[in-house]
């Protein structure tokens, strides 16, 4: 069997959250060295506190301050920290009960190895020297075998609140295209356009799938189609893309190439925008190095009939 | 044994806008659901049981949200399900909040769908730089302007059918307080005079990108005899499927759409939609969409949708008014897209739409489509209970 593509995909981008209320007020203490709780009626003091009672449903909003200092309630082991978590060193993830709180706080310990952890000891916050109103802000948690520190009871008013945060999320992916797709890309190495014939209704998917989608059976008969083909509808596009490096306005089509079920997508040149047409009969204009063709241009034939085309999605 | 008759006896919304940055995603999604619970004079203990619908997590980067919106919806003890069906979602989510109650699994359940798209960003999350493919389009328009352009040529439709129908919907939307966008100035020439995007799509025959939040309270016979407004009663439901791209696809009138439509009409006693039905609400992102599910849903034949709009018959005060909120060209927090057209359609025959209330109607249809006109989701609400 010919060799199955594979490629690094990377999805990543910041994304912006606007906090509410209560989670403000917990992110502008953290950078101010406070940290904030939240009372529920029945008098139970939520860390990280959130904005709706999780029993009751009730909107709550009583802040509190509890201590920097607290318990460890479970923990696990990083051995092989990953970027951008909060040390690059092994340390242990641990869920922290501080001080005056009733739950439990997700954070990093720095700790000298699986052996200096245990549930029940003791820890404190070692503030990060940067603070920008951001959960790291507490740099992370470290042991500690003093007193219960206190907390000074602040109100949870801030001047200058942090009203929202940039979260960075990246994802990273390994993206194969799968056999089909991968016999149809190696082809175009060739500038040759190689699509499936399904055995049941016949026709031929371009670019193939490795299954026909209506009738649930996989395909395999490799056909070539084209290199002519009818565009079968069109839109000019005005807007710039940032994420494409193509001079507007550009035709942007749906062509059936010669023998293909159904059209794909290109864009069009050699001929002024404003006269491109539903019917025009193209060919691909191939560069040198390119996985596909740069774009598709008029061959001089006479416009398909409608009729030919009508039905080619 | 039949079904359990489903009745709407709460709606809620968010006043919908480009950017609500005073409050969180929880935030959001409580304000409309609190809402719906005061319609219907119903506290968080009433509810049994949570559905939940948005558009795909990249839109906000936060995987599965129904986790940490629990609290906030007062899911916690109860079942919470999440849907997803692409822009369909908010149409689908109804739907399987309505099954529930139809089966007698639960009395009385909340559904919502929300979207934050300011925290988001479609057109980035809808365009991720796949391996081995060639980056031609960024972002819907794009992608359905073509099929804009099929439906022209098939229906010989003239070019200035799509202005028609953004100068009505925003004309509409002045009148519903909770539309996002309100043009007071708009007119139709400024809307020609828009700049083309996607060539034949321009600029105000788009949708906006809105942040809004929208629920519903669903519940049995016994809750509707309690509710303390008029319910509105689902006649019917449907959800139909099919590949965005295939061999013999139709984008411009998709089966699914058809066959979806047909099983509302069934199940309601609909021969008739044009005579039968009030007023719709339908998924309109780009104006032309509206003659094109006119014909899509039987309301005119083929070819013959843009007739309709062009006569006026889909303004709010003609025989078949559609888009009475402004629909989603004036808002579009695309997850609660769909179920704001669904919950549109129940106002309108509970009597509650204010100023953009149709005078009588008695049945209306919601209908919603999501992915590359893939997902098709449906209902048909009456002012009357159904006859079982």
């Amino acid at each position: 069997m010919p060799e199955v593509l594979k490629a690094p995909l990377v999805v990543e981008f910041p994304f912006t959250r606007s906090l509410g209320p209560v989670q403000s007020a917990f992110l502008t203490g953290l950078r101010e060295r406070v940290v904030l709780g939240v009372k529920t009626r029945d008098g139970r003091t939520l860390v990280p506190p959130v904005e709706y009672d999780p029993v009751t449903a009730e909107e709550i909003r009583d802040l509190v301050e509890v201590a920097p200092t607290g318990t460890v309630t479970t923990w696990a082991w990083n051995h092989e920290p990953r970027r951008d978590q909060p040390l690059d060193t092994p340390f242990a993830w641990v869920l922290v009960r501080l001080d005056g709180a009733d739950t439990a706080l997700l954070h990093a310990l720095d700790a000298p190895g699986p052996d200096s952890v245990h549930t029940g000891m003791r820890v404190r916050v070692r503030w990060a020297q940067e603070r920008a109103g951001a959960i790291t802000d507490i740099a992370c948690f470290e042991p500690y075998d003093g007193e219960p520190a206190e907390p000074a009871g602040h109100s949870g008013e801030f001047d200058d609140a942090v009203t929202g945060i940039v979260a960075a999320a990246r994802l990273d992916y390994t993206y194969s295209p799968g056999r089909a797709q991968s016999a149809y890309i190696n082809a175009l190495s060739d500038r040759r356009t190689v699509g499936e014939r399904c055995p049941s209704c016949r026709k031929v998917y371009v670019p193939p799938r490795g299954a026909c989608p209506t009738c649930g059976v996989a395909t395999s008969e490799q056909v070539e189609v084209g290199p002519g083909g009818t565009v079968t509808t069109f839109c000019v596009v005005n807007i710039k893309a940032k994420n494409l490096d193509i001079e507007v306005p550009y035709v942007y089509a749906h062509i059936a190439l010669d023998g293909a079920g159904l059209a794909l997508h290109g864009r069009i040149g050699g001929i002024p925008y404003d006269q491109v047409r539903m019917g025009l009969r193209v060919e691909p204009v191939w560069t040198e190095g390119a996985r596909y063709p740069d774009h598709y241009r008029p061959t001089g034939e006479p416009d398909a009939d409608y009729d030919t085309y009508k039905e080619l999605p | 044994m039949s079904k359990e008759p489903v009745a709407v006896v709460g709606i809620g919304q968010t006043k919908h806008v480009s950017a609500r940055r005073d409050v969180s995603i929880a935030g959001l999604v409580r304000e409309a659901a609190r809402r719906a619970l005061d319609d219907a004079e119903l506290t968080w203990a009433d509810v049994d049981a949570v559905v939940i619908g948005k558009a795909p997590d990249f839109f906000e980067g936060v995987m599965m949200p129904e986790l940490y919106l629990a609290d906030a919806l007062g899911a916690v003890g109860k079942p919470m399900l999440r849907v997803h069906t692409a822009g369909s979602v908010g149409g689908s989510t109804a739907l399987v909040a309505a099954s529930l109650v139809a089966a007698r699994v639960h009395g009385t359940v909340l559904t919502l769908a929300f979207e934050k798209q300011s925290e988001s960003n479609a057109m980035w999350g809808l365009s991720l730089p796949i391996p081995f493919q060639q980056p031609l389009l960024a972002g819907a328009g794009g992608f359905f302007a073509p099929h804009v352009r099929a439906y022209m040529r098939r229906s010989g439709a003239p070019d200035t059918i799509g202005s028609l129908v953004a100068y009505k919907d925003r004309r509409n939307a002045l009148k519903n307080p909770y539309a996002h966008l309100h043009e007071h100035d708009i007119t139709l020439e400024k809307v020609q005079a828009s700049p083309m995007l996607w060539d034949p799509i321009r600029y105000s025959e788009t949708c906006p990108s809105s942040d809004g939040a929208c629920a519903m309270i669903l519940t049995d016979r016994a809750g509707a005899a309690r509710s303390p407004r008029p319910p509105a009663w689902m006649h019917g439901g449907a959800m139909r499927s099919e590949p965005t791209l295939f061999a013999g696809k139709d984008a411009v009138s998709p089966q699914a759409g058809k066959d979806c439509a047909a099983d509302v009409y069934r199940q309601a006693g609909i021969s008739d939609p044009r005579r039968d039905i009030d007023a719709v609400e339908m998924y309109v992102p780009f104006s032309w969409y509206e003659p094109m599910w006119l014909e899509n849903l039987g309301f005119a034949a083929e070819g013959e949708g843009w007739k309709l709009t062009e006569a006026g018959a889909t303004e709010l005060d003609g025989d078949l008014p559609v888009n009475m909120s402004g629909g989603v060209l004036s808002t579009n927090p695309i997850g609660a897209s769909g179920m704001i057209r669904f919950a549109e359609a129940a106002l309108q025959v509970r009597g509650q739409a204010g100023e953009h209330q149709v005078d009588g109607a008695r049945r209306a249809l919601g209908h919603a489509y999501g992915g590359g006109s893939q997902f098709f989701s449906m209902w048909l609400v009456g002012a009357a209970p159904p006859q079982t």
